[in-house]
């Protein structure tokens, strides 16, 4: 009550400056009363009759400044009450109310309402309402970054421990492998005296298929059909990032490369088996690529030197890898993957299937220590940029989900947006991980999440999370402003500003 | 759009952007055809048998006989008023009636008499009335030529291409053994198949194949084809739809060009493919004399053209004329459609304007549009949802960018049903228009015409129920795929059907729609995915009729039914504005016109000009294409051209796929936002120099954007120009067109003539090559000296908002120091100009006084808007500028010389714009 009052007091003590239609109250000066006008600009002076005489003299627009003779005049509204504007001066009487306080439409026979008051009494009310938000917001945002700090230590103190195991469970690993080749053995042979033939046969079709893959994707990579697969290239492919981090970098493109920039088809031979396991074909980079069954099948009767990934994994939650030693995750898969186009392996005989049974049976239990997924999600947890305070990192490995009519979005921070259909469907990838993308001066208000799955004719799907500031963490809205680029509108504390102190309204009372 | 569900698949795979050749027809995949084409210039079996001549007040009607079997055809010949002559050709004594196109024709066309001159057993002299105009009908074989003095201007025949493929019993063995008894049964029906030669039953006759589809052809071969000789005739336009050069082609070394409206996904440049419409209408000029083809024919065409000086090099041309022994140049047309009959009208010029003139008295003339019709419009495949128009409406005004209508595709609907909102995205489609009507804007959303078939839809039930669906060949409800899935297609050729469809406008039936919607109706060629080259089955049926017959008319008869709700809607007062992607010879009576679904490539920035003025040629002046092309995502520099070239062509429409990333003209950083403003903003104040011509069109039927050659029909140099144009009688524009072009050169016409740079007010002599450098901002535009051209200088954010503003007049003097122009005003948008609510003003510049004459006396408007500033290009400085109004008055006026460029602008003389006042420059 007390700042209606001041406002109010303020609006009747204010008094109106005389002035031609449309001049500022910081332009008054040049516009003098009886007194030739010189135009803004300097280029000419004509009589003062001739200021919003509806014709323009002036090439800069200022003598018009009240009517809309000049192509690039602007009119000025005071707007008591509310915020003073300019607006072009083709929109002075067009018959559109655009000023709060109606000056703009003088002549025009538009009857327009006068809103300044309560446009500013709103605007004052939201203000107030972000205010607090902003107050609340950011005392759980000092909260996070305590939070995050400790949790920051815990898990460095973590690591170290993890690494000093490592070297403990490699031993004991050592020893396992030792006892399972032994078992092993009798399998093996059995299994050889069995493929032989099969083998020779399936090698010669896989190498021409190898090659005729080489040759698909060296086109696919080749953008720009140039005959070159370029690094510039290469890096639209995130997938091939030798190291996974979410950022291929050129020089990680090169050193896939060999050191160079460009490789021909002959160089790409070479370097083939750098880009071959990882690389998703664009045409049907959501589905697993056959390839990676045929791979899989092969190498099936040797799985010691199993150290491929599985694609599918990419679809899971947390793609956290094994990276020291691996395993095959999925015994079933195996199974079902006896059939591709090559023909299947004729069926072993009953001798060498209990002995194969054997075998995964000890397999499980290797897989059991399962250790180095914590080694290695601690390690990447820790590489993320969680802010100047790491108050962003709550947000990691947490999902938020909003859901429209038709679908329901996630967004997992620091991981990936996906889309579902509401009615049952397949999860799409809306992109992930990619970069901080604010404007300079607030670059964590903006997270752009990348390289999502392939859109028919255009680009991959991508999408553009705005932060706002909020006591909530919660997805607000999802659009796709522009096929296969979606937009997310995400509050959180953790972008709240800390709140000037709340004398906020009182640089409007200067303007009135 | 293009089927693109089907299609695009198919493209997916091959992943190439070219259209896919192999879904459409050549002449030799088409029966009828190869077929026709098969025949070989020759003897014409046809003889006229001059004693069955009949000629009454009206016309002439005189039997043909095919000498190889014996069927007699029906000739009938009308002089029509104003220079044309009717040709018809039927058979005498068909087994059913034969397809006679409806509803093209304003009217049946008004005779005048013809009158025999002399006739012998050879042949029949007719006297056409004017200057000395003959039609000589020869006996055997039968041709027809027309002459004038001792010139031929045309022959019918002379080259024997005549063939009609009369109505006949099926008889090869796979006919169907009812049809065979009826034979028998029908005796004098037997009798005159006996009288026949035996006819060579061929494939394709009764039944054709193309890709998985079977044509069923019940009523067995039935084309029709004709040649026409052009003599001293070497340049031929028109027949549109085609994305080829202005100049047609000569066909001998491949297809003919073709005319079969079809949903061409992703369509070839430089090709006679058919595209989404048809107009069968055919443009002969040479420097004495401009003539026209009017063939009335709706079924599937194709048009052969050959010339006796195509081969020829300039050198060879050269030699010839010095020899003196050259054969006049001519060129060779023949027309070749699958069914209906031959019905022509030849019109006889002599200048182009006639030619308009003559075709608009037979098809009508362009309709008049909203004067907001004319300003920018902003379209996309999709705009999403009610919160996305607001936003792009906003960005506008944030912008200062001026649009009149934003556009709401296919998405928009409930599920692809038309007449309906979607109920999440567009719920409130009211509020909506009414915010843009708050701005003065305005919206149009599409409805096409295939509708899905669904229980639980209001308009496919009412359809349905009253029989209004196309029938399929066995009689049950003809179905395709389309956008919505399974749908059938209203017959529109039925007039009761197109008024129930006009009635669905009114507001309480289309729920959700003010008067500041209006339609866009595409797919109307129409498309079925899934049909025969992406169109309906010709067995399908019309009532009596097969689709064979109608095709071509079908997308007519969508925007006619459209058309006309839109004005019932509005008790008969407001003019609609609807856009179609298919026409027909009429269509320009109807609406606007956009060339369909092209691409984000130069060349399709390109060749929109000579397809809109191709158009134009035949009468279709509201025409476009759309901005940035549709498939692709433009380049920044592209977009800008485009934007550019599009603001001084007819229809003004940016749109994109719906794969294709967002293209609001904001969006390529502030630089090439103010390109953009900038161009739109020209637009805008051009605004009432396209209305008044389009005025023009719908008075005369001469097109608003004009091949030079129309204004300067002796100078050579125009026929084939297509990278320029003139608005009207007086800007020429060249647009640039070229990737990084650094200059253009323009071709400035008129010997004595001088042009001004509209930017920089500079003067160039005519009848030269102007190279014009040129910058990412440069429109090269000139206007002509002698012309007087009105602007509205104050753009606002849509034209209605500029309704009462003042003009500006430009008067470019020529070396005689004289122009003149015109200026017309109305109130924008109600068909009261048909009342004569308009203000209609001669403005002449003559003997150094500028002067403002009623046009219209009994015409009466009164306008707000008044003369704010008058600019004489050309000037020289007077000593004083004088006003004199109607009641008397006189004052001196102020003015500025800007002598390096001899500009004159004069100050305010604000007297209104419908009065009358004289300026004197003394």
């Amino acid at each position: 009550l007390w700042l209606l009052v001041c406002l109010l007091l303020k609006l009747f003590s204010a008094v109106e400056v005389q002035r031609p239609r449309g001049v500022p109250l910081s332009k008054r000066q040049f516009y003098e009363e009886g007194k030739p006008f010189t135009c803004l600009d300097g280029s000419r002076t004509i009589p003062f009759d001739r200021v919003n005489d509806d014709y323009c003299d002036c090439q800069d627009g200022s003598d018009e400044p009240g009517t809309a003779a000049c192509p690039n005049g602007s009119f000025h509204c005071t707007n008591a009450g509310f915020r003073p504007t300019f607006i072009p001066s083709s929109r002075i009487n067009d018959g559109i109310c655009d000023c709060c306080d109606t000056t703009d439409e003088y002549n025009s026979g538009a009857t327009c309402q006068n809103t300044c008051r309560e446009l500013g009494r709103k605007e004052r009310e939201s203000l107030q309402k972000m205010a607090e938000i902003a107050k609340e917001g950011f005392l759980l945002k000092q909260q996070l970054i305590h939070e995050a700090n400790r949790g920051l230590e815990d898990k460095k103190a973590k690591l170290g421990d993890v690494q000093g195991s490592k070297k403990d469970l490699e031993a004991k690993v050592e020893a396992l492998r030792t006892v399972k080749e032994a078992a092993e053995q009798p399998e093996r042979e059995a299994k050889e005296r069995h493929l032989k033939a099969w083998e020779d046969q399936k090698a010669l079709i896989q190498k021409e298929k190898e090659s005729a893959r080489m040759a698909e994707v060296f086109l696919e990579l080749d953008d720009d059909a140039d005959g070159f697969v370029s690094v510039p290239e290469l890096l639209s492919h995130s997938e091939l990032d030798p190291d996974a981090d979410g950022s291929f970098t050129e020089a990680e493109a090169q050193g896939l490369l060999g050191g160079v920039d460009k490789v021909d088809t002959a160089a790409f031979e070479s370097i083939w088996s750098n880009v071959k396991e990882k690389y998703m074909s664009e045409s049907n980079a959501d589905t697993p690529a056959p390839e990676e069954t045929s791979r899989e099948e092969i190498n099936e009767p040797d799985e010691d030197d199993d150290d491929e990934e599985d694609e599918d994994d990419d679809r899971d939650e947390h793609e956290y890898k094994v990276s020291s030693l691996n395993f095959p995750s999925n015994l079933s898969r195996t199974e079902e993957k006896k059939d591709d186009d090559e023909g299947a392996m004729p069926p072993y005989d009953q001798e060498t299937q209990n002995l194969i049974d054997g075998k995964n049976a000890f397999k499980t239990e290797l897989f059991n220590f399962g250790f180095g997924i914590c080694f290695r999600n601690l390690e990447k947890e820790i590489s993320f940029d969680f802010g100047p305070s790491s108050e962003f990192a709550y947000l990691y490995s947490q999902c938020y989900e909003l859901t429209t009519s038709e679908y329901i979005y996630r967004l997992c921070p620091f991981n990936r947006v996906t889309q579902k259909p509401k009615f049952g469907g397949s999860e799409t990838n809306l992109g992930s991980w990619g970069k901080w993308a604010g404007p300079e001066d607030s670059i964590y208000s903006v997270m752009k999440y990348e390289h999502g799955t392939g859109c028919w004719q255009g680009p991959s799907r991508s999408t553009t999370v705005k932060l706002t500031c909020g006591k909530e963490t919660v997805v607000t809205s999802t659009s796709e402003p522009s096929r296969c680029e979606y937009l997310m509108e995400f509050t959180c504390p953790a972008i709240c500003q800390e709140p000037p102190n709340l004398e906020i309204s009182s640089h409007e009372h200067q303007e009135l | 759009m293009a089927p693109l569900l089907v299609l695009g698949l198919a493209l997916c795979l091959s992943g190439t952007w070219a259209v896919d050749k192999g879904n459409f027809k050549t002449c030799e995949q088409s029966a009828f055809c190869k077929r026709q084409r098969a025949l070989k210039p020759g003897e014409s079996p046809y003889r006229a048998l001059l004693e069955t001549m009949e000629l009454t007040n009206t016309r002439l009607t005189l039997q043909l006989i095919n000498d190889n079997n014996k069927v007699r055809l029906l000739l009938e010949l009308y002089r029509l008023q104003g220079n044309i002559t009717r040709v018809k050709i039927n058979e005498l004594k068909p087994l059913k009636p034969r397809y006679e196109v409806p509803d093209v024709l304003i009217r049946e066309p008004t005779t005048e008499p013809l009158s025999v001159l002399s006739q012998d057993e050879n042949g029949v002299v007719l006297s056409l009335g004017v200057e000395s105009q003959r039609v000589i009908i020869s006996a055997r074989p039968f041709r027809l030529d027309i002459m004038e003095g001792s010139d031929v201007l045309m022959s019918l025949n002379s080259r024997g291409l005549l063939a009609f493929e009369h109505l006949r019993m099926r008889k090869d063995t796979q006919a169907d053994p009812e049809a065979e008894k009826k034979e028998e049964a029908d005796p004098a029906n037997q009798a005159e198949t006996t009288k026949e030669e035996e006819e060579k039953v061929e494939d394709g006759m009764w039944e054709e194949t193309f890709k998985s589809h079977t044509d069923s052809k019940p009523n067995g071969p039935s084309a029709v084809s004709l040649d026409f000789s052009l003599p001293g005739v070497e340049h031929v336009y028109g027949i549109p739809e085609h994305a080829d050069t202005l100049r047609l082609k000569t066909t001998d070394n491949g297809d003919p060009y073709r005319l079969y409206n079809l949903d061409v996904f992703q369509y070839e440049l430089y090709n006679p493919m058919a595209l989404y419409g048809s107009v069968p209408v055919m443009v002969a000029h040479s420097a004495q004399r401009t003539t026209g083809i009017f063939w009335l024919n709706a079924a599937e065409t194709w048009v052969d053209i050959s010339s006796n000086t195509a081969g020829k090099t300039v050198f060879g041309k050269m030699l010839d004329y010095v020899q003196g022994s050259s054969e006049t140049p001519q060129t060779d047309v023949r027309w070749i459609s699958e069914s209906g009959i031959i019905d022509i009208f030849i019109m006889l010029g002599p200048t182009p304007k006639d030619v308009f003139s003559q075709y608009a008295s037979l098809t009508g003339t362009q309709s008049f549009p909203p004067l907001a019709s004319l300003g920018y419009h902003q379209c996309r495949w999709n705009y999403n949802d009610q919160e996305d128009v607001k936003s792009v409406d906003a960005g506008f005004d944030e912008h200062d960018i001026p649009y009149d209508f934003i556009w709401l595709d296919i998405e928009h609907t409930d599920g692809k049903r038309y007449f309906t909102w979607d109920p999440h995205k567009f719920a409130t489609p009211k509020e909506m228009l009414q915010g843009l009507m708050d701005k003065k804007r305005k919206m149009v959303a599409i409805v096409d015409p295939h509708i899905k078939v669904d229980g639980n839809y209001k308009i496919h039930n009412e359809i349905r129920s009253r029989g209004f669906y196309v029938k399929n060949k066995d009689g049950g409800d003809y179905e395709g795929w389309c956008w919505p899935g399974s749908a059938s297609y209203p017959d529109f050729t039925r007039a009761d059907m197109r008024a129930w469809w006009a009635s669905m406008f009114a507001y309480d039936q289309y729920e959700g729609t003010m008067e500041n919607l209006y339609t866009w109706n595409d797919m109307n060629e129409p498309s079925v995915f899934n049909g025969p080259e992406v169109t309906m089955h010709k067995d399908a049926t019309h009532g009596a009729w097969e689709h064979r017959d109608i095709h071509n008319l079908y997308g007519l008869y969508v925007q006619m039914a459209t058309a006309e709700g839109l004005i019932q809607r509005s008790g008969g007062v407001e003019r609609p504005f609807v856009l179609t992607r298919a026409f027909f010879a009429g269509s320009q009576r109807l609406g606007a016109v956009w060339t369909g679904d092209n691409a984000a490539e130069w060349g399709h920035l390109k060749i929109s000009i000579p397809m809109c003025l191709s158009m134009g040629l035949v009468g279709i002046s509201f025409c476009g294409a759309d901005i940035g092309g549709f498939f692709k995502s433009p380049s920044t520099e592209l977009l800008v051209r485009w934007y550019q070239a599009g603001a001084y062509q007819p229809f003004y429409r940016a749109h994109a796929h719906v794969d294709t990333p967002r293209r609001e003209p904001w969006l390529f950083g502030p630089e090439n936002t103010a390109l953009i403003r900038e161009a739109v903003r020209q637009r805008y104040t051009l605004l009432p120099y396209w209305y008044q011509l389009f005025y023009r069109a719908h008075v005369t039927g001469e097109p608003v954007m004009r091949p030079l050659w129309v204004e300067y029909p002796q100078d050579l140099a125009t026929f084939a120009l297509e990278d320029e144009y003139l608005i009207g009688r007086d800007l020429l524009v060249h647009p640039v067109v070229e990737e990084g072009a650094r200059g253009v050169t323009a071709y400035l016409p008129g010997k004595d003539e001088v042009w001004f740079d509209v930017h920089t007010f500079q003067k160039h002599n005519g009848a030269q090559n102007l190279y014009i450098p040129v910058t990412m901002s440069s429109i090269p535009v000139f206007q002509r000296g002698g012309s007087i051209i009105p602007r509205k200088l104050r753009v606002r954010r849509s034209s209605t908002c500029m309704e009462h503003d003042p003009y500006t007049l430009y008067v470019a003097l020529n070396l005689q120091r004289t122009a003149d122009g015109e200026l017309y005003i109305d109130d924008g948008h109600t068909f009261n100009y048909e009342k004569k609510e308009f203000i209609y003003r001669k403005l002449t510049f003559a003997n150094k006084v500028l002067s403002s004459v009623n046009l219209a006396p009994d015409a009466k408007f009164t306008t707000d808007s008044w003369i704010e500033r008058i600019i004489v290009l050309g000037a020289s400085k007077p000593s004083k500028v004088t006003l004199k109004t109607a009641d008397g008055q006189e004052k001196q006026l102020e003015f500025d010389f800007d002598a390096s460029m001899s500009v004159l602008t004069v100050r305010k003389p604000g007297m209104n714009a419908g009065a009358d006042w004289t300026m004197t420059f003394q």
